[in-house]
């Protein structure tokens, strides 16, 4: 089986970006329209986020990313920008299973080594990021089992779909 | 080896051995969504192929962040909301019956149970001994069709009380303090354990302030252990019968011991943008704010409501200052009415708003202005919070929101009382 590797650029953001930076509360009208409400993706951290993001880029955090609400219209939005994994120096938990549960890796890294606009080549079979502006490779944290499971059949939903019930692996 | 409360709860809902760092499937005894996350939980439900829920009677909708609905969107999502309770047989809290953490402590929650929510501030139960947590909508529909979830068994941090407050000091007060104190990710992944001999002195009330604000340090949940208090807040409210005593062991494993001494507390505040970015009130006294509010699942229940209603009776909120009330629940909002706190309030120049999430989060109801300030007694001020990234908001207890209302600037709660 061939490693999953994907390949893209460094959106730098910072420390402490909640789910109320990710997608404000003041659009909760919007949350059963998806589209519309993926155009504010991140507008007050990062004004014009949705504009600049392009497919297959990494959204690459501080510390403590997510911390907040349990929506998980947060990391949808993330998703439907187009890219391909986000990386931070720590996820808050709540954030963190919803984006797996989305099929959105999110790996826990070193992310102070990257820079902003860095081209990154990531694997994800393999946890290892490079660092190909830099040189550097950076290698993740591990997920417990179940949690590999769920993301390597595309999310909770398609787990749940092929299972119908939750596998541990002993 | 003995057993945090966090172990204990796992281990019998899982029917096995759980410590720290194991990946454990529990049975769910409540799964629950509210408006503005049960509307992708039903969605993912069906997609999933799902039919019916795994236990009707221990599922339950609120509609509290936007209740009334101050949009047609919001209407519709309403409607999606009552047809998935009708079809499924499960119950539906109304409009103005009140914020869903609030009613699952009136209503539901027992020492030992676990109780996934799709709202971050689920852990709130733990005030009773409840595994509370917060979760997604996917993983809440998951658990509504198949009565089990999966949880990775977290490390604890005991958090040992001494002491009793002085005056002008809250359980709002201490959270704030502890929340400075370890950081908003200082415990994530953990569960808060509290214990020490102020226990025996610290309210069903106080006790759900504080467990409401684990989740603003990164916590699983933050669970007190079931004792006389939990017993005759359960015999108050019809359901003595569920009662059980739950400790931790005594030889508990514990990643960390935080002891707090409540005698040497003072009144605190959360400072713009981050909960964790607390101050004493004595270093922050005049800041100018334009709005306060009074209510939450953090702070909106009868002793709240009468902690601010003493210290505003016969006096007036500041010409400058808007003075916003939300009861928790329509429990809440009886008792306030019979006890007359909320004619003083309302003499006060309060604006009485329904038992609901009301301002907290930005949909309605009290969104603020550019550059204006407002003192919450939420549990959340990051920026965008209350509907506009331009305001600014400071946390703290109903004391310090009540005082300040008068004087239209921040005010240390002592310096009135």
């Amino acid at each position: 089986m061939t490693d999953l590797v994907l390949k893209g650029k460094a959106i730098k953001l910072g420390d402490n970006i909640s789910t109320d930076d990710i997608i404000p509360g003041r659009f909760a009208h919007l949350r059963s329209n998806l589209p519309e409400l993926a155009k504010h993706v991140l507008e007050d951290a990062v004004p014009g986020f949705a504009l600049k993001v392009k497919s297959g880029d990494f959204p690459v955090a501080g510390k403590n990313l997510g911390l907040g609400s349990s929506r998980e219209h947060a990391p949808v939005v993330i998703k439907m920008s187009g890219v391909g994994a986000i990386l931070a120096k720590s996820a808050a938990r709540i954030f963190f299973r919803n984006a797996i549960n989305q099929g959105l890796p999110v790996l826990l890294c070193d992310t102070d080594k990257i820079g902003d606009g860095d081209e990154l080549e990531i694997n994800l079979t393999g946890g290892k990021i490079s660092d190909l502006t830099t040189g550097i490779t950076l290698s993740c944290s591990k997920m417990p089992p179940i949690m590999s499971a769920i993301l390597k059949e595309g999310g909770l939903i398609p787990y749940i779909q092929k299972h119908r019930d939750f596998v541990i692996e002993r | 080896m003995g057993k945090t409360l966090a172990e204990k709860i796992l281990s019998l809902k899982s029917h096995g051995e759980a410590k720290a760092g194991d990946v454990v499937i529990a049975d769910v005894d409540l799964a629950f969504v509210q408006d503005t996350t049960g509307p992708l939980t039903i969605r993912q439900f069906k997609e999933s192929g799902f039919k019916i829920l795994a236990k009707p009677q221990q599922a339950v909708i609120f509609l509290d962040h936007a209740a009334p609905s101050p949009a047609q969107q919001l209407s519709n999502d309403h409607i999606l909301l009552r047809r998935f309770a009708e079809e499924m047989g499960c119950r539906i809290y109304e409009v103005g019956e009140g914020i869903c953490h609030q009613l699952v402590a009136e209503n539901f929650a027992n020492p030992g149970d676990i109780i996934v929510g799709a709202d971050s501030h689920t852990v709130t139960a733990g005030a009773l001994g409840a595994f509370a947590t917060g979760m997604g909508s996917s993983d809440v529909a998951v658990a509504l069709a198949l009565g089990k979830t999966w949880f990775r068994v977290p490390e604890g941090f005991l958090i040992e009380l001494n002491g009793v407050f002085p005056r002008g000091v809250y359980a709002k007060d201490l959270i704030l303090y502890l929340i400075g104190q370890i950081g908003a990710d200082g415990a994530n992944y953990k569960a808060l354990e509290f214990g020490g001999e102020a226990l025996a002195h610290i309210t069903m009330p106080q006790r759900l302030t504080i467990a409401n604000m684990a989740v603003e340090a990164g916590a699983k949940v933050g669970l007190f252990p079931a004792d006389k208090i939990t017993r005759d807040f359960l015999i108050g409210h019809g359901r003595g019968g569920n009662y059980k005593p739950l400790y931790p062991d005594a030889e508990a494993n514990y990643e960390r011991v935080i002891p707090v001494n409540l005698d040497q507390l003072e009144p605190m505040l959360s400072l713009p943008h981050a909960v964790d970015n607390v101050r004493p009130v004595t270093q922050v006294k005049g800041v100018k704010i334009q709005q306060a509010f009074i209510g939450t699942c953090t702070n909106g229940r009868l002793e709240d409501l009468a902690v601010a209603a003493e210290i505003l009776k016969g006096k007036k909120r500041h010409p400058g200052t808007r003075l916003l009330i939300a009861p928790a629940s329509r429990q809440v909002l009886i008792r306030a009415i019979e006890k007359g706190y909320i004619r003083s309030l309302i003499e006060a120049g309060a604006a009485i708003l329904p038992p609901g999430c009301a301002a907290c989060l930005g949909l309605h109801q009290g969104v603020l202005g550019d550059g204006e300030v407002c003192l919450s007694t939420a549990n959340r001020n990051f920026k965008g919070r209350m509907g506009n990234p331009e305001a600014m908001i400071y946390l703290a207890s109903p004391a310090t929101a009540a005082a300040s209302a008068i004087r239209g600037e921040i005010t240390d709660p002592r310096d009135i009382m």
